[in-house]
């Protein structure tokens, strides 16, 4: 017999609508990153209506985690389980934030002129997305290898997002015309950098639920 | 008739008292048996004065049975064996032959409160009458002190004479401690004192054992993880009668070293 299955099973609940919100915060990020790639104002648009659902999913675990706190008393790892599901909820919700601000940002730069090369974006983009599905993996697996392996990319990020910058900024000079759009990518970059600093305390959410002791992954 | 035997395997090691003088209980190696059965194997704990000490685990690890020899509670009971040493400022207390010394030195309140069916004042006065005090101006003094030291004096003072067992099981709980400060010990054995009272009673003997570490050593057995949390600095885990582990409670219940642990506290065991 499994000692406390009502609250395994709640345990599990948790992880189920954190993996629904994690999986939804990469869809927007997709989403957003499409609807700017194509100049596409009505997808963007999309990205932001669908941030509530997110929204939604935070409270439920904000509230599920609060009343596991009250029910069953947790220590130990259970505890830091269900801090954890807190904080990372909190993050994932910043980062889907970060899609609505790309969409937004997808709105200002309009339709009329044609967008530049975002290859260095769309890269960091990727790696971002592989580094959330990474994340959250390590705190379900309690696997810290994998934990430390995002610290890793996270560098990996920032220095994409220096060579994007020194590009983007190097354009405003040559191309005065495209002012708006060379600025709105440059926050898109920003966006994306902080998103895999934003990543990166989802890890060091995962470290603790490992170890028991704080992590700068950073 | 009961008998006792102690068995030990070195009575004149006298590094104790040299180098463990912090500690107000040093036991080293304790074993105890009930005839042919083992209850404890090779038990070693210190225990630093002045700070409260939960003993958790699962019925039947020993627990009590460890918080029992600390006053010498198993010799009553028939066929009990123990050997290894149990030190309380600096002295083996399985070598004295003065148990009554050692028990107004190391009190104890059990699970259920046990008054006797006599008045609030007599409970807390028999310890000091029976050790010959009978000036009327050091008793009440003794009474009054008592009862105020467990936080009960404000909800008895004006019933002194009445008989203590009208009090409330919390209030009756506060009274048997009362008594066992009476005799002035240093050191309170308390075994599950709140598992007969009520939640509201529960916080109040908590809040009691947390101002009493000021003057006393405290060892509590629970079975209340929560109370164990709350209440003591240290914490020691027992499992079939070996300490799996010993630490700050904080850390038994953050961060614990043992699996075995792990699993007590976050209620996987089974």
């Amino acid at each position: 017999m499994v000692v406390r299955e009502n609250f395994e099973n709640s345990l599990q609940e948790l992880q189920v609508k954190m993996e629904e919100m994690t999986q939804l915060t990469v869809e927007s990020l997709e989403k957003a990153f499409n609807a700017l790639k194509t100049q596409d104002v009505e997808l963007a648009l999309r990205v932001i209506e669908e941030d509530n659902e997110i929204d939604d999913l935070e409270e439920e675990i904000n509230q599920l985690a609060i009343w596991l706190m009250v029910k069953e008393q947790p220590v130990a790892r259970d505890l830091r389980k269900i801090i954890g599901a807190i904080k990372i909820s909190s993050e994932v919700e910043r980062i889907a934030d970060f899609g609505v601000n790309i969409a937004k940002a997808t709105i200002k730069i309009g339709s009329g002129n044609s967008l530049m090369n975002i290859t260095s974006l769309e890269a960091m983009k990727n790696v971002c997305i592989t580094m959330l599905n990474k994340a959250l993996i390590s705190f379900f697996d309690e696997n810290m290898a994998l934990a430390k392996e995002v610290g890793d990319m996270d560098d990996e990020v920032d220095e994409y997002s220096d060579v994007t910058y020194k590009q983007l900024t190097s354009h405003l000079c040559e191309k005065q015309e495209e002012t708006n759009q060379l600025v709105q990518l440059l926050f898109v970059n920003r966006y994306l950098e902080r998103t895999a600093d934003h990543i990166t305390n989802i890890a060091e959410s995962a470290a603790y639920l490992i170890k028991g002791r704080k992590y700068d992954l950073n | 008739m009961n008998t006792i035997v102690i068995d030990r395997k070195t009575v004149t090691d006298k590094s104790v008292n040299t180098t463990e003088q912090q500690k107000k209980i040093a036991v080293k190696d304790l074993n105890l048996f009930y005839g042919e059965k083992q209850a404890l194997f090779d038990v070693s704990i210190d225990i630093k004065e002045k700070e409260v000490t939960a003993l958790i685990g699962p019925s039947g690890c020993g627990k009590s049975t460890f918080l029992r020899t600390l006053n010498r509670m198993n010799d009553l009971i028939d066929g009990v064996k123990i050997n290894g040493k149990m030190v309380i400022d600096g002295e083996d207390i399985y070598q004295t032959n003065d148990v009554i010394k050692l028990r107004t030195k190391v009190g104890m309140v059990f699970q259920k409160p046990n008054l006797f069916p006599m008045s609030i004042y007599d409970n807390v006065a028999y310890g000091p009458r029976m050790q010959g005090i009978k000036n009327k101006a050091e008793l009440n003094k003794i009474v009054e002190e008592s009862l105020r030291g467990a936080a009960i004096w404000d909800e008895v003072k004006d019933r002194l004479k009445s008989s203590a067992l009208g009090l409330s099981g919390g209030q009756q709980q506060r009274v048997c401690i009362a008594r066992a400060i009476a005799m002035k010990p240093e050191v309170i054995l308390m075994d599950e004192p709140t598992s007969a009272l009520d939640p509201i009673s529960t916080l109040k003997v908590e809040e009691l054992i947390a101002s009493m570490k000021k003057e006393y050593t405290i060892v509590i057995v629970t079975h209340n993880m929560q109370q164990a949390a709350r209440v003591s600095d240290k914490t020691a885990f027992f499992l079939n009668g070996e300490i799996i582990e010993f630490d700050e409670t904080n850390k038994i219940f953050s961060m614990p070293s043992d699996q075995r642990t792990e699993d007590y506290v976050t209620g996987r065991f089974g």
